[in-house]
């Protein structure tokens, strides 16, 4: 009966949502989305301001912001303020995960005792999964991925080390204090850029060509420290669900 | 048609909200939920023909038909912090196995 | 529309395929596991709609470490010996 009327309820919706969507003025067909006449069209041409002049790849110098992917130029950027929130908002909710289980000290009983293919394969994987997640954020501003999956990566390939070692156990202190050195640091260039351009996280630096290394300004550096502060906090979530309270 | 699919997707995971009564059933749902509406999200700026938003060598100039960058850069912190939520609710449902011995809510609900 | 991509078709099908089954299967394993499945189809509409950095993203997030935390939480679980 329940789920009759679940189900039901649903198509209502369903319907609401497939008629009332496309009936918007504006809403484009998948595949039809005009991006000239949207607020992106000035994060492309990188001049929020100004009329819109081309921007090429390895030529353009000294642009709003000098990285070669959008998205990033977006993250970290335009919208820097919203990341500050997000990496908050990941902040305080591994603050609850290790209010709610870190009292515990025991060891999960249950697990399986690693075999030997993963136990010799992790040892040659470990090094190139974190150099892979290294050159993913330290290459945020010129290719896909970013601190996000760079950190992430960091903290799968420290998965990977617990699983297949039941002794090992990382020393979580040094990486909280990682953690807290990349927040605070983001934090203070923030402010670095709000006493010498007039508003908080502009890009202060010359952003220099569009496709170097060393370019975009500050974003490579932020970038940075969210990726160790990504993979210093997820590495502390994994470490706290592998605890178990001890009788 | 992969917006289509989005759609179906967040109504499968508000149908197993609604339905579900263990604890880490109704988090599988949650996060059904989320994945359609990131996938709905996305294809809100997909332009067909249009180039992935990164300037390289061959793509080289802004005159292009890029697609639009901003849905992606949503999406690509509300993953991370769907993880965030996940793995807290996770926590959350540890404490509650500790307490009553069960994840139903209804026979959480039938103790009190 | 005349010109539907037949990719596209096959991904949205095993999407919503693969999303209905996890939400409507009996045991608590499966139901992560097809989880972690219908991540992956995500990862491959997001590498069709042109979104490569969401992409990477969720096959590390999505696919890797959800379904490791839920795995840790569901071995808890298993202690008492029921279910």
């Amino acid at each position: 009966m329940k789920k009759i009327v679940a189900i039901a309820l649903l198509v209502f919706i369903g319907a609401l949502l497939f008629t009332g969507i496309y009936a918007i003025d504006g809403f484009p067909k998948y595949g039809e989305a005009k991006v000239a006449d949207r607020v992106s069209e000035g994060y492309i041409m990188k001049n929020v301001t100004e009329a819109n002049t081309d921007v090429v790849y390895g030529v353009s110098t000294n642009l709003e912001t000098g990285s070669a992917n959008y998205v990033t130029s977006i993250v970290v950027n335009y919208r820097s303020f919203d990341t500050l929130g997000e990496v908050t908002v990941l902040f305080v909710s591994s603050l609850g995960i290790s209010l709610l289980l870190g009292g515990f000290s025991g060891k999960l009983r249950n697990r399986c005792k690693a075999n030997f293919i993963l136990r010799m394969g992790s040892k040659v994987v470990f090094p190139l999964i974190i150099m892979t997640g290294v050159y993913i954020f330290i290459h945020g501003h010129l290719s896909p991925g970013g601190g996000f999956p760079g950190g992430s990566m960091i903290a799968s390939a420290i998965l990977l080390l617990y699983l297949s070692d039941e002794k090992f156990r990382v020393n979580i202190e040094n990486f909280k204090k990682t953690e807290s050195t990349a927040g605070s640091l983001y934090v203070i260039i923030g402010l670095l850029g709000l006493v010498i351009s007039n508003y908080f996280l502009s890009n202060f630096i010359n952003t220099g060509t569009v496709g170097a290394l060393l370019s975009a300004g500050i974003i490579p550096i932020i970038y940075v420290l969210v990726g160790l502060k990504v993979g210093s906090e997820l590495t502390g979530v994994i470490t706290d669900f592998l605890k178990e309270e001890v009788e | 048609m992969i917006q289509y699919a989005g759609i179906i997707l967040m109504l499968i995971g508000i149908y197993g909200l609604l339905t579900d009564k263990n604890v880490i059933k109704i988090i599988v749902s949650l996060n059904v939920f989320e994945l359609g509406l990131n996938v709905f999200i996305i294809s809100v700026g997909f332009v067909k023909d249009g180039v992935a938003p990164i300037l390289t060598s061959v793509n080289n100039h802004s005159g292009l038909i890029f697609v639009d960058p901003l849905p992606q850069a949503l999406v690509l912190t509300a993953i991370v912090i769907g993880l965030g939520t996940t793995a807290l609710g996770l926590a959350f449902a540890r404490r509650i196995y500790m307490k009553y011995g069960t994840l139903d809510l209804e026979e959480i609900g039938g103790n009190n | 529309m005349n010109s539907v991509n037949i990719v596209e078709v096959i991904v949205a099908g095993l999407l919503i395929l693969l999303g209905f089954l996890a939400v409507n299967s009996k045991k608590m394993i499966t139901a992560i596991i097809y989880l972690s499945l219908s991540s992956m189809l995500a990862v491959l509409s997001f590498a069709i709609m042109k979104a490569p950095d969401v992409a990477i993203t969720e096959a590390v997030i999505g696919s890797g470490l959800i379904t490791a935390v839920f795995l840790f939480t569901l071995l808890v679980f298993k202690k008492v010996g029921d279910e």
